[in-house]
């Protein structure tokens, strides 16, 4: 029942931006993801694919439409709602890694975790340790995040994303600004958490190398879904 | 520990420099209020205690006597009337009125005096006095001059009086010594001197004579009559409303301290209502400091505090980090400020000292006075992070990830 349902639906979603002059961003868009899929979204620049990705992400409302998590219809809920739905079902990877420089790899992984619980437990910094070893930072567990490099940041911004297990993650270029072998490394383990555990994968992308290796790609251009 | 308490105090920590800036200005600005106040407040309590250590809270005296005369106005136009003159005289049933004022809320202690002018004469010296005639134990409730002995005893009863240092050296007493009290109407007394006092005011200690109330009531005429009522109340600052209370009850003139040094007192409140102005500004400036600093973070801090809402933090949870972080800065300067408001009273205190050694300059620091300036820097503290943390709650996360 659970595999029947879609991760992510959504129907007829447009967003408009401006209050004088309104410009629609995107002209009703819509998308499914099953479990497991890992699905590339590829669109020139200014294609709307960051605003999509912002309303699936619940961190911004649509026009109108509506975006369906896990069967849940987000219309209509308020702010402390989306906060909790947006913990416990997403996962985010940003380009740009936006993680908190102020705090160590470790309790950067656990932080989602922490701030929905309001405290710390043991069995957070185990899950936040066996994360980072997972994505093969074993050994920079309790380092600053400013001492790490961008792809070990970004590995870290990938086990945050998977610490909690959600069943959907976002990623906006997650390769965006690595070189190219780092790039390969960081796609391989989001494939590798996607073949292990399941999760669903959507995946902003420039690079269509990225593209190429996805089992889905959906492009956005002008606000639609060309493909 | 809480999250909030966590990320804030990392926060805190990252931002070291101006962290301790800030906790610079904090710990300034609550050791100028500790300082102002445990000087200002020591200035006073000793001011008043010189004050207050040589007469009575509150006097009950018999209204003036007003000039009746002998004709009707209609006869004879009066073209002047004259003031009568203000002779001694007791106060009506004063056993009863005495009792009465003792039950009157907030008075403590009250005393049935007869007070009046004599001259005090040994061998060829003459010197002016003022004769208290006195219940010792009750007028000792009233004006303590028994810690104030110098030498002898407070010990009245019989001919035995005590006097002041200066007119003991004025006609050259001492204990034991002989002197004779007379009046202008030709009344006298020789009474011997069992004590000597220093009350620490020069008129006081030069004129005061305290005798048993028989001797007085002898010498000014008044038999088994009393002068005044001389009271203590409970709470200084209440004397001028349970004077005139006292008043309207009796009958009786009723001078409170408050009446007889009305200077003293707007010397005072004026002292009080600067060191208020300069509290005052210094808080704003304390709190304009953290706001600012607070400001800043947020400003600095939204990309990541987008980060925070977005990976699931509550808007609630993300307003406490920076709430926690002025009350933080608030009671950390709080302490350190105490510290050094106590260190500069105690230097300023030992700079100027008079000839036996206590200071000038008294400060009074009190836990009390400690516990009001933290609490005051805590609030502050929160009050300040009050705006900036609003701003860090509403953040629209998905606006602050994109252009933070």
């Amino acid at each position: 029942m659970a595999d029947a349902q879609p991760v992510l639906q959504v129907e007829q979603l447009v967003k408009e931006f401006g209050d004088g002059v309104v410009t629609r961003v995107l002209h009703g868009i819509d998308l499914q993801l099953q479990r497991g899929e890992l699905v590339a979204l590829i669109g020139p620049s200014g294609s709307g694919k960051s605003t999509l990705l912002n309303l699936i992400g619940l961190l911004d409302r649509p026009t109108s439409g509506r975006v369906i998590l896990q069967g849940k219809d987000t219309r209509g809920l308020d702010d402390r709602a989306l906060t909790q739905l947006r913990g416990e079902t997403l996962g985010f990877v940003f380009q740009f890694h936006h993680l908190l420089p102020a705090f160590t790899a470790q309790e950067n992984v656990m932080l989602p975790a922490y701030a929905r619980a309001g405290q710390p437990s043991a069995a957070m910094r185990e899950r936040a340790a066996e994360m980072l070893r997972a994505v093969g930072l074993a050994a920079k567990i309790t380092t600053r995040i400013t001492d790490l490099s961008g792809g070990q940041q970004q590995r870290v911004a990938i086990a945050r994303a998977l610490a909690h297990d959600p069943p959907l993650v976002l990623a906006d270029e997650p390769t965006g600004n690595l070189d190219t072998a780092s790039a390969d490394e960081v796609f391989e383990l989001m494939r590798r958490c996607n073949a292990e555990r399941g999760t669903t994968f959507l995946v902003v992308t420039h690079d269509p190398r990225i593209a190429a290796r996805c089992a889905r790609v959906i492009e956005i251009v002008d606000g639609r879904i060309a493909r | 520990m809480p999250f909030e308490w966590f990320v804030a105090i990392r926060y805190l920590r990252e931002g070291r420099v101006q962290t301790l800036l800030i906790l610079a200005a904090v710990s300034v600005g609550v050791s100028v209020i500790v300082f102002l106040s445990a000087l200002i407040n020591g200035l006073q309590t000793s001011l008043l205690k010189q004050t207050l250590g040589t007469q009575p809270h509150i006097t009950l005296v018999p209204a003036e006597l007003v000039a009746r005369p002998l004709f009707a106005a209609t006869t004879v136009a009066a073209t002047t009337i004259e003031k009568s003159p203000q002779r001694l005289q007791s106060i009506n049933q004063w056993p009863t009125v005495l009792e009465q004022v003792e039950r009157v809320p907030g008075v403590v202690a009250a005393s049935n005096t007869v007070t009046g002018a004599a001259f005090a004469t040994r061998g060829v010296a003459e010197k002016p006095v003022l004769v208290h005639g006195v219940d010792p134990e009750r007028f000792l409730s009233v004006i303590d001059v028994r810690s104030k002995m110098k030498a002898g005893y407070f010990r009245v009863s019989g001919d035995g009086v005590v006097i002041g240092v200066g007119l003991a050296s004025l006609l050259g007493l001492a204990i034991g010594d002989k002197l004779r009290l007379s009046t202008t109407l030709g009344d006298d007394a020789l009474v011997v001197v069992r004590g000597i006092f220093d009350l620490g005011n020069k008129d006081v200690n030069e004129r005061w004579v305290i005798s048993t109330l028989r001797v007085a009531q002898t010498l000014f005429d008044l038999p088994a009559g009393a002068s005044s009522l001389e009271l203590r109340v409970a709470s200084v600052f209440d004397a001028d409303t349970i004077a005139k209370d006292l008043a309207e009850r009796t009958g009786l003139e009723a001078n409170s301290w408050m009446k007889v040094n009305a200077q003293l007192l707007v010397g005072l409140r004026s002292q009080s209502n600067s060191k208020v102005m300069i509290q005052f500004f210094v808080v704003i400036a304390v709190a304009l400091g953290i706001a600012s600093v607070l400001i800043v973070s947020v400003v600095q801090k939204s990309r990541e505090i987008g980060i925070l809402r977005a990976v699931g933090t509550p808007a609630s949870r993300v307003l406490r980090v920076f709430l926690i972080q002025g009350g933080v800065l608030g009671l950390t300067g709080s302490i350190t400020g105490c510290a050094l408001g106590a260190l500069f009273a105690k230097f300023f205190q030992t700079l100027a000292s008079n000839a036996d050694g206590s200071p000038i300059f008294p400060v009074e620091l009190s836990p009390g006075l400690f516990a009001g300036a933290s609490a005051l820097a805590i609030l502050i503290g929160l009050g300040s992070a009050l705006l900036p943390a609003r701003r860090a709650a509403r953040l629209d996360p998905g606006e602050a990830i994109r252009h933070g």
